[in-house]
């Protein structure tokens, strides 16, 4: 576009401009990242290091005592194995029993559809604190308390969140003839939804169990309210507890090992799956 | 003739569907309705799980309509909002700068955006060592900068919700700036072309053509914003331990939590739960109503 030598001086421009964005994008950044690269630093000292004023970012002497304190005081790998069954269980599960119904719902016409699908729609506005404590109940009755039961059994149900998302997807990512035509081939019901459907469906499936890992790893009040016994707590629950003890001790060192401790798995799953955390954001986001 | 049309196949195929969508619709029973029905009959009694329920009537909403700490928690939870505006602002800002296409624009993204994806309790105890009043790196930033004595930040009861707020900033306006992110990408570059030949600057741009084209994005995040608002917890449990200085941090649902889970008042928590629950009802429903009149449809 535009006239010939006018261009240049656009391209020019935008040069400064991008200047300008990454100048005042990298000062965010700064404050962005100083609470972490503190973290890291604090969980390197030595506990009477860490009052030093003015504050020193680059420990002297440098130790990994307080990882190693933390984890053999504390339950974590416990914790972390916890958090990490209700995770997998419930990502397998959720995601495939969710993947079928959003099929269901999003390819085929049958009776009740509709009053179905808003019955599972109008769950999205119940907010968690009205159910959690008749769920308590009902666990509580169940004998279900301090298991990783109640954690794990709702999730096993599917997720309208993730139906909604996956029936959006399939609209428009599935066409009906692909159906038609398998039906024709004579596969049956299930197979063209396990040969067909859910290959199509890999993306999105990717990207809401990338958004699901998150929720359900970083999840608090549901554990906190079914886990009492120090071992069978998740990491959260555990990391949180630990608070009153070291703050107490005024041993942040302690406290900020177990912070990042419970950190880095979310943090691999995410440079792993990146592309995936911030389309599902951005998608979900617009068409929620 | 009805059973004639419905070949053998549609049969299946009918037997398939409902089994798709069986566990769906009995989670949705097990976990949704039956908890609301009887979370209903409970907020109509005394119970501490341990004797019966003892019938009460009204009286535990008549109690909580003078329940001071019903107030102040609820006063406390809409004081967080305040977040919601200052947040729409940095995170707009951050998408426009990063709508570009440079060197290290996919690295800032994911800088921006770790917070968002970070354990809120591991955050809330990092923050809880940065806002220590006498060792913390946030006093020491004020007063080696601008020689400034910072406040106690979580102990003054006047201190504890701007805490909030901050922490809330920085730990959300990465996802946020995503979904501005991908709102103006979604934006026709005609019409910033349109504006230029008719000699508009970039100021006119912003307030005419980005920040109009964007209220779908606006009215979703202040949607999410609110009810997230009304649903905090975790932070809270954290960084305002037994509901912080003088009740000053406690939100509704850390005053559900403990009427449930300390006191075991199951019948005043799950009345206290579902006024919370239809005011959010009603707030979200003010909102889609309001809608139409400011947010942009194609």
């Amino acid at each position: 576009m535009g006239l010939p030598g006018l261009g240049g001086i656009i391209v020019r421009r935008e040069r400064w401009t991008d200047l300008w964005s990454l100048l005042l994008l990298l000062f965010g950044s700064i404050f962005m990242v100083a609470p972490f690269i503190w973290t890291i630093s604090t969980s390197l000292k030595d506990r009477r290091n860490v009052f030093e004023i003015p504050p020193q970012w680059i420990p002297d002497p440098f130790t990994f005592g307080n990882y190693a304190k933390v984890w053999q005081e504390s339950p974590l790998l416990n914790g972390f194995m916890n958090s990490l069954i209700i995770v997998v269980i419930v990502l397998t599960v959720g995601m495939l029993v969710s993947a079928m119904s959003a099929y269901a719902f999003g390819k085929f016409e049958f009776p009740y559809k509709g009053v179905l699908f808003l019955g599972l729609l109008g769950t999205m506005m119940i907010p968690y604190s009205v159910v959690m404590i008749p769920q308590y109940i009902g666990f509580s009755r169940l004998d279900w308390v301090d298991t990783l039961l109640p954690l794990i059994i709702p999730g096993l149900f599917g997720n309208i969140v993730v139906i909604f998302f996956i029936r959006q997807y399939l609209q428009s990512a599935m066409p009906t003839e692909l159906i038609e035509a398998a039906k024709i081939d004579g596969s049956s019901f299930p197979g063209i939804f396990f040969k067909i459907a859910l290959p199509i469906m890999k993306p999105a499936l990717a990207a809401q169990a990338a958004l699901s890992f998150m929720g359900i790893w970083n999840d608090f009040l549901g554990p906190l309210i079914y886990l009492h016994t120090p071992e069978k707590q998740t990491i959260q629950v555990l990391i949180a507890s630990m608070q009153a003890m070291y703050i107490g001790q005024s041993d942040y060192p302690m406290i900020m090992a177990a912070a990042i401790i419970a950190m880095v798995p979310v943090i691999i799953v995410f440079f792993f799956c990146q592309r995936y955390f911030i389309e599902s954001m951005a998608i979900s986001g617009i068409k929620g | 003739m009805g059973t004639k049309l419905l070949s053998g196949y549609r049969r299946k195929e009918l037997a398939w569907l409902y089994l798709f969508v069986a566990p769906p619709v009995l989670g949705f029973l097990l976990f949704g309705l039956v908890p609301i029905l009887f979370s209903i009959y409970i907020s109509f009694h005394k119970w501490d799980m341990l004797s019966d329920p003892q019938w009460m009537g009204l009286a535990n909403y008549k109690e909580l309509l003078a329940d001071e700490k019903v107030f102040k928690s609820l006063y406390n939870t809409v004081y967080l909002m305040i977040g919601i505006p200052i947040g729409m602002v940095l995170s707009l800002l951050l998408a426009i700068l990063m709508n570009r296409k440079f060197a290290g624009i996919s690295f800032m993204r994911t800088i921006y955006y770790l917070p968002v994806i970070s354990p809120i309790i591991a955050v809330s105890l990092l923050w809880q060592w940065i806002l220590n009043q006498d060792y913390g790196l946030l006093n020491n930033f004020l007063w080696e900068v601008f020689g400034i004595t910072g406040p106690n930040w979580l102990g003054k009861p006047e201190w504890v919700k701007p805490s909030l707020i901050l922490i809330g900033l920085w730990s959300g306006i990465g996802g946020n700036m995503v979904l501005y992110l991908a709102g103006l990408q979604s934006i026709s570059s005609t019409y910033y072309e349109a504006a230029e030949i008719d000699g508009a600057g970039a100021w006119h741009k912003l307030t005419r053509i980005t920040i109009p084209l964007l209220t779908p994005i606006h009215f979703f995040v202040i949607v999410m914003g609110i009810i997230g608002a009304f649903q905090s917890f975790s932070q809270i449990y954290v960084l305002a331990v037994d509901g912080g200085p003088e009740y000053s941090g406690a939100t509704v649902v850390y005053y559900i939590f403990q009427h449930a889970f300390e006191y075991f008042n199951m019948g005043y928590a799950s009345a206290v739960a579902w006024v919370l629950g239809i005011l959010i009802f009603i707030v979200t429903l003010i909102q889609f109503k309001l809608s139409n009149r400011w947010v942009y449809q194609d």
